[in-house]
């Protein structure tokens, strides 16, 4: 009897341990690598500060399919365009809740009023919101949105229509970023009327899957499941960001199970990461290309030829080799595999010395000349090591008599220099924004960036009409082929060496289920689960 | 006492504006803008550029903007980050309270075992005991402090397990800073567990940022007790028969305190400004790691206004020795 009494009161414990266990709060930690610059995405350039705000409390009107760059509606259930492709009619979606917090409770769901204040805020200099925590609004600026958008009406409380100046393509991918975050405008003006609208960019409300709970300065952030989220509630409960500086810092976190995930990872430390079993190291392709640019206004590199020559001269493989330690992948194009209308039939620039020699003879460099290569100072994602990088170029280039020096400036110093086109070569690269080829090819290519991000000061009219029509016609396969042409182009005039696309790692507890790489290097976490 | 006092006092104006005036030409010395820092590879409009720098400040001439800045500071106003646009007065102090705590918890440690380790080194010149402690504290005083992090870490939290990796409470308690010293604030809350948590953070951090400091109190207690045990009130004070352990802890400790004291004040200013790179490695919320993210980004309100702060504070503790030097020993109130 004793004893069955003893039983029964183990199994009853068993059990409530099983519950207690089962209705345990999911936490999720993930290691950051640094502190966000704010809450309110358009006023910051910083990934980190997208990573802790646009991705996770705000939507877009449209959103990027996660862990790829196709465009799916988001707040906006669908859009219509006019012929013409300048007028752009977004209808809404309906019944979707703003976050409630300790600090804001909505009294209305979403609707056009949130859209037109989130961009007349960044566009309308004289709007409340304009100056508030000191607003520059560099993205907004960046996408050329204050030329491009005439007009935003609202036709009703579900419809809002943007009226632009020009038919722009790239127009629906734009409203996907991070930039193009909905606010509540209820929020905005109940902060207004408090005399407190700093608050409002400190304290965010939003749509989001996550709702932000707290910040303490270069240390937490802190996120809840927002448990009314339109498309349902996501599948952990808590999300914790631990803001860890140091790679090595975040690699011992997550070995001794403090975090569940970390990005950017030392390249030294992928080996054993690799072999570490409770560790899954997921790799993509990051939507990045770096490069080495002629300035291609300066002699000799407005001749062709010698700009080719020096393109077969380079060998790609030893400094992916030697540079990225494994992390990178060679490029052909100027746009990364995983954008649409990448040209897999282009074909790259093959190493060889002879034929390089001979074409700088045909050229009349027979005996080779003098010349630059600037090196950046700082490590990107898409050049971890540019100095070294340029000793190699350097070394590849003196076997065909190509004496170059190489330079370095401070990080502002050499944007800059390099926009005014100082340089005669220079290694330099780009992330793209928002997964249109547009936002490569015209922006680093076209005729109009010259004196800009155009660092080859390459201006090539049949490359520039491929690319200016496509931006006017909103068939993505028509599309497609003008790019694809582009790039045809671009390969034969060689205004660029292509050298590299980083290849992204993101280490990970094997708890972590169904996390996708954001191509945009993001981290995304709705949808992404823990194994107990 | 109190004419000492106002004397040590008036020293300190200079010394303050000499920190503004460095501080500000030595950061504008550094080439970089920050508005093109901030556009990237993105590059910025020209017209745009002039208009930010502009609402920035930053397009009066350099003598303009200190004067502009300096008589800002006397109203107590430090600007605004450019970064994150907010007050710097609000971002010193919100995250002031972790440096303190830590450099707090390094000198505890520092002083615990330094002082110790230097009366034995001094009153047991010459044996194993003295070369061994010297050996130690030399090595202590050489190790780079990011590798000795990362060794620290590797083994006790990696290897062993014993303490947390790095931060300042485990990411389970979810407590709000009240006061921004996490030792009290979990204290506070109801959270079981959470002040342990924030007890084992600080472990390992403190032992770091503290080695420095402890072999250099260690060494200059051991030197300072060589040389007061050379004195002849000790030769007396053994002369009348008092106990070993009197003439040390009484009679020798109290007058080679000074110099160690005067360590001690000048390694905790140090330990506020130089915590950088333990609050790197243990991501640390503190002000080090902050004024050297300024830096990199040419936050010119955030570099300034932090070091001025810092300086204000390390002048004081400086002031503070001093007077504590005219209370131990009365000669210098008098002479000096």
């Amino acid at each position: 009897m004793k004893r069955r009494k003893l039983v029964s009161v183990a199994s009853i414990a068993v059990l409530f341990c099983m519950l207690a266990v089962s209705a345990q709060a999911k936490t999720l930690v993930f290691c950051s690598e640094g502190s966000p610059e704010g809450f309110t995405p358009a006023l910051y350039t910083a990934g980190t500060t997208f990573d802790a705000s646009s991705r996770q409390i705000f939507d877009k009107l449209s959103m990027f399919e996660r862990g790829t760059t196709k465009i799916v509606p988001g707040l906006a259930t669908s859009w219509d365009i006019s012929p013409d492709g300048t007028v752009y009619t977004f209808h809404l979606r309906k019944g979707v809740k703003f976050h409630t917090t300790s600090y804001f409770k909505p009294t209305r769901d979403f609707n056009a009023d949130d859209v037109i204040f989130s961009f007349w805020r960044q566009h309308d200099k004289n709007h409340p919101y304009h100056k508030v925590s000191g607003g520059t609004y560099e993205y907004y600026a960046g996408m050329s949105m204050p030329s491009l958008i005439k007009s935003i009406e609202k036709k009703d409380d579900y419809t809002v229509v943007f009226t632009l100046t020009k038919p722009n393509a790239p127009f629906i991918a734009n409203m996907a970023m991070d930039f193009a975050s909905i606010h509540s405008a209820e929020y905005a003006n109940k902060m207004l009327v408090a005399k407190t609208p700093e608050e409002f960019d400190q304290k965010p409300i939003g749509t989001g899957p996550f709702v932000f709970v707290s910040y303490q300065k270069d240390s937490t952030i802190r996120f809840q499941a927002f448990d009314k989220y339109w498309a349902g509630k996501a599948k952990i409960d808590k999300l914790v960001f631990s803001i860890t500086p140091d790679a090595s810092v975040r690699y011992a976190k997550l070995k001794a199970g403090e975090a569940h995930l970390m990005p950017y990872p030392n390249p030294a430390d992928l080996a054993a990461m690799k072999k570490d079993p409770n560790i899954n190291l997921m790799e993509q392709e990051g939507l990045n290309v770096g490069y080495l640019a002629f300035n291609t206004k300066k002699e000799p590199f407005t001749n062709v030829k010698v700009r080719q020559a020096l393109s077969i001269a380079i060998n790609k493989n030893a400094i992916l080799e030697a540079v990225f330690q494994g992390a990178g992948k060679v490029a052909k194009n100027p746009i990364p595999p995983t954008i649409w209308s990448y040209n897999d039939a282009v074909k790259d620039y093959e190493y060889n010395v002879a034929a390089a020699k001979k074409l700088l003879a045909e050229a009349g460099f027979a005996n080779g000349f003098e010349t630059d290569i600037w090196a950046m100072p700082v490590q990107r994602p898409y050049n971890p090591n540019a100095k070294r990088m340029a000793e190699m170029i350097q070394e590849d280039w003196s076997k065909i008599g190509v004496k170059a020096k190489i330079i370095s400036y401070e990080w502002g110093e050499y944007l800059k220099r390099s926009m005014a086109g100082e340089h005669t070569s220079l290694l330099l690269g780009w992330t793209g924004d928002n997964g249109d080829p547009d936002n490569f090819l015209a922006v680093l290519l076209g005729c109009d960036a010259v004196g800009g991000s155009n660092r080859a000061q390459w201006c090539y009219k049949p490359f520039d009409d491929l690319i200016m029509k496509a931006t006017q016609v909103s068939d993505q396969a028509e599309r497609t082929k003008l790019y694809q042409q582009a790039q045809v182009a671009f390969k034969e005039q060689a205004p660029w060496v292509t050298i590299a696309h980083s290849v992204v790692f993101k280490p990970m507890s094997k708890k972590v289920v169904d996390f996708k790489i954001d191509p945009f290097g993001g981290h995304v976490f709705y949808g992404v689960d823990l194994k107990e | 006492m109190v004419q000492f006092f106002f004397r040590r006092f008036f020293h300190v104006f200079p010394a303050f504006i000499g920190v503004t005036l460095l501080t500000f030409s030595l950061i504008h010395l550094i080439p970089g803008d920050p508005v093109e820092l901030r556009a990237g590879e993105r590059g910025i409009d020209p017209a745009r550029h002039a208009e930010i720098k502009a609402e920035m400040g930053l397009d009066k001439p350099l003598y303009i903007q200190y004067f502009r800045y300096i008589s800002n500071v006397f109203k107590g106003d430090l600007g605004k980050s450019y970064v994150t646009k907010k007050p710097i007065i609000e971002e010193f102090f919100t995250l002031f309270p972790a440096t303190l705590e830590l450099s707090f918890c390094a000198m505890i440690f520092a002083a615990l075992f330094g002082l110790p380790a230097g009366i034995i080194a001094g009153v047991k010149r010459g044996t194993p005991f003295d070369h061994t402690i010297m050996a130690v504290s030399l090595t202590g005083y050489s190790m780079p402090i990011f590798w000795w992090g990362l060794l620290m870490i590797l083994f006790f939290s990696v290897f062993l397990g014993w303490t947390p990796v790095s931060g300042r409470l485990s990411a389970l308690y979810w407590i709000e800073p009240d006061t921004g010293f996490m030792l009290i604030d979990t204290l506070m809350s109801d959270e079981p567990g959470a002040f342990k948590s924030a007890l084992s953070h600080l472990i390992l951090p403190s032992i770091v940022l503290g080695t420095i400091p402890l072999a250099v109190i260690a060494r200059m207690t051991r030197s300072s007790m060589l040389e007061v045990l050379k004195e002849d009130y000790v030769r007396t004070a053994k002369a009348k028969g008092l106990s070993d352990r009197r003439v040390i802890l009484v009679h020798a400790l109290r007058n080679a305190m000074i110099p160690v004291i005067t360590v001690i004040g000048l390694q905790t200013g140090v330990l506020l400004a130089g915590a950088i790179l333990t609050e790197t490695i243990f991501a640390w919320p503190g002000v080090g790691k902050w004024i050297l993210e300024s830096i990199s980004r040419r936050d010119y309100p955030a570099i300034q206004g932090g070091i001025l702060i810092i300086a204000t504070l390390i002048i004081f503790v400086n002031l503070g020795v001093d007077v504590l030097y005219g209370i131990i020993n009365p000669r210098i109130r008098y002479t000096s």
